[in-house]
């Protein structure tokens, strides 16, 4: 237990420490890009990787807070006044959402989750008396919480991290509590949970209302790191991608849509420079991982170590065995 | 007063009748078993007694009250719990915590999204209760995977159990096992309280005939003799479309 806490101290240290560590302000963009994202996926990764329930519409869900946010902020509203309203609206929202998604679970589910992420991207491509179409919002200018200015990218970049770190706690606590207990029951075993006496519908209600706060979330903090938003934000592909970050990662695993957020950005934005076929790059490692590592690559990896551990562990005691079976003649 | 009473219970799928105008009158604390051959109806009877099938037509009762209407996931807070025939577990936790989420469907706790469940004592000890009930607490924390056949068919036992039901529905409990197993389960139900009320489905006679009070013969969704072990062995329609090959 003790090396888990010395582990994630060092983590917290090593994410503090980027912007010191780090020349220039284009990779702490590219630290503070991954940790937003990292939050999108740990968002979609409660319903995948916790629920069962793999949604198409999340994109739609993040696009929708950007855009709350952006247009609160155009009316002429503060930002206190656009970051809660818009998590008001996108959980109720997500409210609507899981209650017309939730009456199917498996290929159901995806259906309805991505016709209803098209009909936001649709809203967001059409209804331009709101949205401004394809010209997309631009925001003026990101706001100073507590007298700390987030305009620079080192101050974005630390707001980031903290809310990065509690949503990190909010959904280890999640994980760990009897809700989160009785939601993977749900995933393994729907019918035996209902006849254990659990209200399996309710229990994937809450569970689609914690993903979507954490996708607001996220979203509010990609249109404050923009300041921009437009429709492309919320095509399928979008949804496609953090998708590909959860399971990439291992959807059942804390650490694993962080690792996945990590891939994905900086491949699109580091490996991009090096090579033109960036998209072609990404592909062939997703290949490779459905193919190695199926589980994704936290899970993959942490069983690799114990495959290599024992093999090392056969190995020291075999050579014991020898010694001492040689010592006996 | 009955702890079970069913109804003229009809249900059908398109044209198949799987539950004619059954009857069933189970008294506190009796042990009832049904037989019947495949595809007589038994498991259907539990689904709709259960509540995860609806009839078509009739009532159930549990202890007196009406819980035609009741859904399915509250008749366990009402003292109904079920095992099944096919072993429906979770397969990724450990046998503790399979018995631990048992025991939570029952608690005021599950909703609670910021406790930690492993730190509440009440349920791990309770959960190592049922499991020693059954006989596996030696190896609680053992990963589901890794057990045999035989252990996941107690572990189903200790989940009924953990519920401290007032009628309990076995579905099977024998199926698949080997005669040592046979043995094992037998004795852990015979050792169940007379104030659980016990209904059991059995494919083979046999195996459970000594276990039961009454004993009631299903056929085609129809209930075709009911009545003692003697009178129900002794019974020529019994022979006839049970024991007769």
């Amino acid at each position: 237990m003790n090396g888990r806490h010395l582990a994630l101290g060092l983590a917290v240290v090593a994410l503090a420490s980027i912007p010191c560590e780090v020349s220039g302000i284009y990779y702490v963009n590219v630290a503070s890009q991954i940790l937003l994202y990292a939050i999108f996926a740990l968002g979609v990764s409660v319903l995948v990787g916790y629920a069962g329930l793999v949604s198409l519409g999340h994109a739609g869900l993040f696009g929708l807070a950007a855009y709350g946010v952006a247009y609160l902020l155009a009316a002429g509203h503060g930002h206190a006044v656009a970051v809660i309203a818009t998590l008001a609206i996108t959980i109720a929202s997500t409210a609507i959402f899981a209650a017309l998604s939730l009456r199917a679970t498996g290929i159901g589910f995806i259906m309805i989750t991505l016709a209803l992420g098209e009909i936001l991207w649709g809203l967001a491509y059409r209804w331009i008396s709101i949205t401004n179409g394809d010209n997309g919002i631009s925001v003026a200018s990101r706001p100073s919480p507590f007298g700390f200015s987030l305009s620079s990218a080192v101050g974005f970049y630390y707001a980031t991290l903290a809310i990065f770190l509690l949503a990190i706690a909010a959904v280890f606590t999640f994980v760990r509590s009897p809700v989160g207990a009785a939601l993977m029951g749900t995933r393994d075993q729907p019918r035996r949970m209902n006849a254990l006496g659990y209200h399996v519908w309710m229990i994937r209600f809450w569970a689609c209302l914690f993903s979507g706060l954490l996708t607001a979330v996220a979203g509010i903090l990609f249109v404050y790191y923009n300041l921009f938003i437009s429709p492309q934000t919320l095509a399928l592909t979008s949804s496609a991608e953090v998708l590909l970050m959860a399971i990439s990662g291992g959807a059942s695993t804390l650490l694993g849509p962080i690792v996945g957020a990590a891939l994905v950005v900086i491949v699109k934005n580091v490996v991009s420079g090096y090579i033109e076929r960036w998209n072609f790059m990404l592909g062939a490692i997703f290949v490779a991982i459905v193919i190695l590592m199926p589980e994704g690559l936290v899970p993959g990896t942490a069983r690799l170590w114990r495959l290599g551990s024992g093999v090392m562990r056969g190995r020291l005691g075999a050579a014991a065995g020898a010694k001492s079976s040689g010592a006996k003649q | 007063m009955s702890a079970l009473a069913v109804k003229h219970l009809w249900k059908s799928f398109g044209g198949l009748n799987v539950a004619s105008d059954i009857n069933l009158l189970v008294e506190p604390g009796e042990r009832r078993l049904i037989i019947g051959p495949n595809g007589a109806g038994k498991t259907t009877l539990f689904n709709l007694i259960m509540g995860e099938l609806t009839p078509d037509r009739g009532s159930i009762h549990l202890f007196e009250r009406d819980i035609t209407r009741v859904p399915s996931r509250r008749r366990p807070h009402l003292g109904m719990t079920r095992t099944y025939q096919i072993i429906t577990l979770f397969a990724r936790d450990t046998i503790e915590r399979n018995v631990t989420l048992a025991l939570l469907g029952l608690s005021k706790l599950r909703w609670s999204p910021l406790l930690a469940l492993h730190r509440q004592h009440q349920l791990v000890t309770s959960a190592r209760a049922a499991l020693e009930r059954v006989g596996l607490d030696h190896i609680a924390a053992r990963p589901l995977s890794q057990t045999s056949y035989g252990e996941r068919r107690r572990v189903e036992i200790a989940m009924a159990l953990a519920q401290n039901p007032r009628v309990l529905l076995l579905d099977e409990p024998f199926a698949g096992l080997s005669i040592d197993e046979r043995h094992d389960v037998h004795d852990l139900l015979i050792a169940i309280p007379r104030d659980v009320t016990i209904v059991m489905i059995e494919h083979n006679m046999d195996v459970a005939l000594d276990f039961a009070d009454r004993i009631t013969v299903l056929h085609y969704g129809k209930v075709i003799v009911e009545g003692t072990r003697a009178e129900v062995v002794a019974d020529s329609r019994t022979r006839e479309i049970y024991l007769g090959d």
